[in-house]
């Protein structure tokens, strides 16, 4: 199990950012389908919050890459 | 040091009711603001778009979580510092002023731009309070409990966030029905005004809790730390600054409290959304069925919290966001069957068709209305209404706004609260035994800060977005309307997967770690 935690390390490293890319491009496709301050107000908060939780990811995975997590 | 300083039998009781009555209060205050949502948007929003407007209140009631985990990082700081007892209070003071103040707000009409903005500050006010509040309510119950019954009565500070949202939705279908002896009036007052007598009403229940509160004890091993002398000089630097317990807060982030999180706002939340919203059910109909359900499911959260303290916490807990995945997609898809007229046979006879014209205040505009009310075996109606505006020129509006409303026969509302019943009962499994998982994870000295942050980014960040981002997914993917429901299971999804290899199993309820 030890082996698969630290492989799953690498997925929640690569994960994070795959989300925040794909939150960023929705935000901006919407803003611009749609360019009124509610909707600006709305993905930017929406962006920002979570941005520290990709970051916890990110840190998640690489605790566990390096083996943090075994048993 | 393993601790033993736990309260009698008699004592505990009489802990779990004072500190379940003030978390309940606080979940009430929290919740309203959700339940009057639709009422609010009216009040604090300009209504020229409805979508926007509804839009706006559910991120103003995003607003009210994403504070959540400053709540929590503020209070549990505090409750680490000074102890428990005081900190809750506190909280219960500046949610209970917060909710009350909401009441007396002017409307939109009556002061413009103000109106939300202090909307949006109290509700901010409130989250920071939540925030505060659940880690000190559980921390409190559990330091008081003994191991081996630790998760049964942790389990009753659990059940207090449903009957909150109970509570909530009670009053409001109370207090829409009583304002007139004629039931459209009696809305008509309600959307006026009377949607501010919840909130007013708050202000009684708070006076209640916090004279209660006022006679507890603070928190035995909080109170052998203090005399030892071994409290935390930084519970934040501790709990956040420190690996050893960070990586233990990020895995009851991302393996716990964040699946938790969407099974709870989908269960309850955004099942209520998804019935008004896309359903179309009626509004009172909306509300008591998740009534009928919540009072069905509520001792669940006893059931499993106490069971949880035979078989381990981990697993209960997983079994609820596995059966969430596996089932959201077909008993949603039940919900928009139940509530749709194909294959239902309409009684032509019985249809029923109005119009209306009113005066606009004082101009020559008028409003006009017109609407069909049409009835189908098995006793379900539909109304469905048109508005638009003459003007004293002759013209009209060029966009009518038109809406439909749904009302269920019995056999179709009983299926409705037979499903909704299931979502809630999934909610217990994952809401149950988790404050007793997450006390027993940290050690007492910073316990209150530690255990408060994941729990406020699972099931305030990522369940309280839930009804935004599912709401928001509908708007950008019409086609499907089951597409929110994305969210709720890819989240479970990713939580599922690292609670189920990373958390270890335990079998046992350990000794806090003193």
């Amino acid at each position: 199990m030890n082996i698969v935690k630290r492989i799953l390390g690498i997925v929640w490293i690569i994960t994070g950012p795959v989300v925040l890319f794909w939150l960023i491009r929705t935000g901006l496709a919407e803003i611009a389908k749609k360019p009124v301050i509610d909707t600006k107000i709305q993905w930017g908060v929406f962006i920002g919050i979570f941005i520290p939780i990709v970051i916890g990811l990110v840190l998640f995975g690489y605790y566990s890459l390096k083996g943090e997590y075994d048993r | 040091m393993p601790s033993t300083s736990t309260a009698p039998t008699k004592d505990i009781r009489r802990i779990i009711i004072a500190s379940s009555v003030g978390t309940l209060i606080e979940w009430y205050d929290f919740y309203i603001f959700l339940s009057l949502s639709s009422v609010i948007a009216g009040q604090f929003f300009p209504k020229s778009d409805p979508t926007a407007a509804l839009l706006s209140t559910l991120a103003t009631f995003a607003a009210g979580f994403i504070v959540r985990p400053f709540g929590a990082l503020v209070f549990g700081r505090l409750g680490d510092l000074i102890g428990r007892k005081y900190t809750f209070l506190l909280t219960l003071v500046i949610m209970g002023g917060s909710t009350f103040a909401i009441g007396l707000v002017p409307g939109y009409a009556r002061i413009g731009f103000f109106a939300p903005l202090l909307v949006v500050l109290l509700r901010l006010l409130q989250g920071l309070a939540l925030g505060g509040e659940y880690g000190g309510a559980a921390t409190y119950v559990a330091e008081h409990s003994p191991s081996h019954r630790r998760g049964f009565f942790t389990s009753w500070i659990q059940a207090t966030a449903t009957v909150g949202l109970f509570v909530s939705l009670g009053v409001t279908v109370l207090t829409r029905h009583v304002l007139d002896s004629d039931l459209t009036r009696s809305i008509e007052k309600f959307n006026d005004w009377g949607w501010r007598i919840p909130f007013l009403l708050s202000i009684l229940l708070v006076a209640i809790s916090v004279y209660i509160r006022l006679k507890m004890e603070e928190s035995p091993l909080f109170n052998r730390l203090k005399t030892e002398g071994k409290l935390s000089k930084n519970p934040l630097k501790e709990s956040f600054g420190h690996k050893a317990n960070l990586k233990v807060v990020l895995l009851a982030l991302f393996g716990a409290t964040m699946g938790q999180g969407v099974v709870f706002y989908a269960g309850q939340f955004y099942a209520q959304s998804f019935l008004e919203n896309v359903c179309k059910l009626d509004f009172d109909q909306s509300k008591t069925t998740l009534l009928f359900a919540i009072l069905l499911a509520t001792p669940f959260f006893v059931i499993f919290g106490s069971w949880s303290d035979r078989v381990g916490r981990k697993w209960i807990m997983m079994a609820g966001m596995l059966l969430a995945i596996a089932t959201y997609p077909f008993l949603f898809k039940q919900l928009l069957t139940i509530t749709s007229t194909e294959g239902k046979t309409e009684i032509p006879s019985q249809k029923e068709i109005r119009s209306s014209v009113a005066f606009i205040g004082n101009s020559r505009d008028m409003i006009r209305t017109s609407s069909s009310l049409l009835h189908y075996e098995g006793g379900m109606t539909v109304t469905q209404t048109q508005k638009d505006t003459v003007y004293a020129s002759g013209k009209t509006s060029a966009k009518p706004v038109l809406s439909s409303s749904k009302t269920l026969g019995d056999s179709d509302y009983f299926k409705m609260v037979g499903i909704l019943f299931l979502l809630v009962l999934y909610v217990t499994m994952v809401y149950g035994p988790i404050a007793a998982f997450l006390v027993e994870l940290f050690p007492t000295r910073i316990r209150y800060t530690s255990m408060s942050l994941p729990y406020h980014i699972g099931n305030g960040i990522f369940g309280g977005m839930t009804p935004f981002i599912a709401t928001l997914l509908t708007t950008i993917y019409q086609d499907n309307k089951l597409v929110g429901l994305w969210y709720p299971i890819g989240v479970s999804v990713v939580c599922l997967i690292i609670g189920v290899i990373y958390i270890p199993s335990v079998k046992v309820s350990n000794e806090l770690e003193s």
